[in-house]
């Protein structure tokens, strides 16, 4: 077995592995039967996905002579920006009351994602105060 | 060693097809759950799928071609699509981009 042909095995698995991973996030975010629930599946399983499918392609680089590095500035980018969006996400669905409610805070009267004044209707709620679910 | 080769090569072949189709059914149901919502944040949460899955495939496109060409669309892809999923869930949240 070459190295050529090896390289050439990887790339695939790589391939498998992120198309996979890629896959399982879209049923997941078909699938899942509740706003958090559907947050978890593509934020993980996603950018593990394009993670593989970003490995493969360094790895072809390598394997086509002209090697080069720079999907790693990709990679690092999702990495460090998932959890970010993510995390305004479920910050929405708090907002919205799309979810089961945070207990109390310790020591402050109130979260402030729920913090609104009443008449302040665009980031008000008032249309669905029966998503409320505690 | 010729054969090993030959097999490396095919095995290549469909991986990339599987690849192809598995990405782009992971993103006509990104789409679908665009369309159904119910959630302001599914809807956001769907577009920031589309923007990871539009970036798989085209690194996949890439490697299909065999060219480094696409890497800066991949990359500008992958700043935009961080850029409005923070501002579409900062106006949700604030009502508002830049206070």
């Amino acid at each position: 077995m070459t190295l050529a042909s090896l390289a050439t095995f990887a790339i695939a698995l790589c391939l498998l592995v992120g198309a996979i991973f890629t896959l399982v996030a879209g049923i997941g975010l078909l699938k899942l039967s509740d706003p958090m629930t559907r947050l978890h599946a593509p934020t993980k399983a996603g950018t593990m996905g394009i993670g593989a499918l970003l490995l493969a392609s360094m790895i072809h680089s390598y394997a086509l002579g002209d090697g080069s590095l720079h999907e790693l500035l990709i990679m690092g980018f999702l990495f460090v920006t998932t959890p970010v969006s993510a995390i305004f996400m479920a910050k929405v669905n708090i907002h919205r009351r799309a979810c089961d409610m945070p207990p109390p805070p310790p020591r402050d009267e109130t979260w402030a994602t729920l913090d609104v004044e009443d008449d302040a209707p665009e980031i008000g709620n008032p249309t669905r105060p029966d998503r409320t679910r505690q | 060693m010729t054969d090993m080769t030959d097999l490396a090569d095919v095995v290549m072949d469909w991986a990339l097809y599987l690849a192809f189709g598995f990405v782009a059914a992971a993103q006509i149901m990104a789409i679908i759950r665009l369309w159904i919502g119910p959630e302001t944040g599914d809807r956001i949460l769907a577009l920031d799928t589309m923007f990871i899955n539009a970036i798989g495939l085209i690194v996949l496109i890439s490697i299909h071609q065999g060219t480094q060409i696409y890497f800066e669309a991949a990359l500008i892809i992958a700043m935009l699509g961080f850029v409005s999923t923070v501002a579409y869930a900062r106006f949700v949240l604030r009502g508002d981009i830049i206070e």
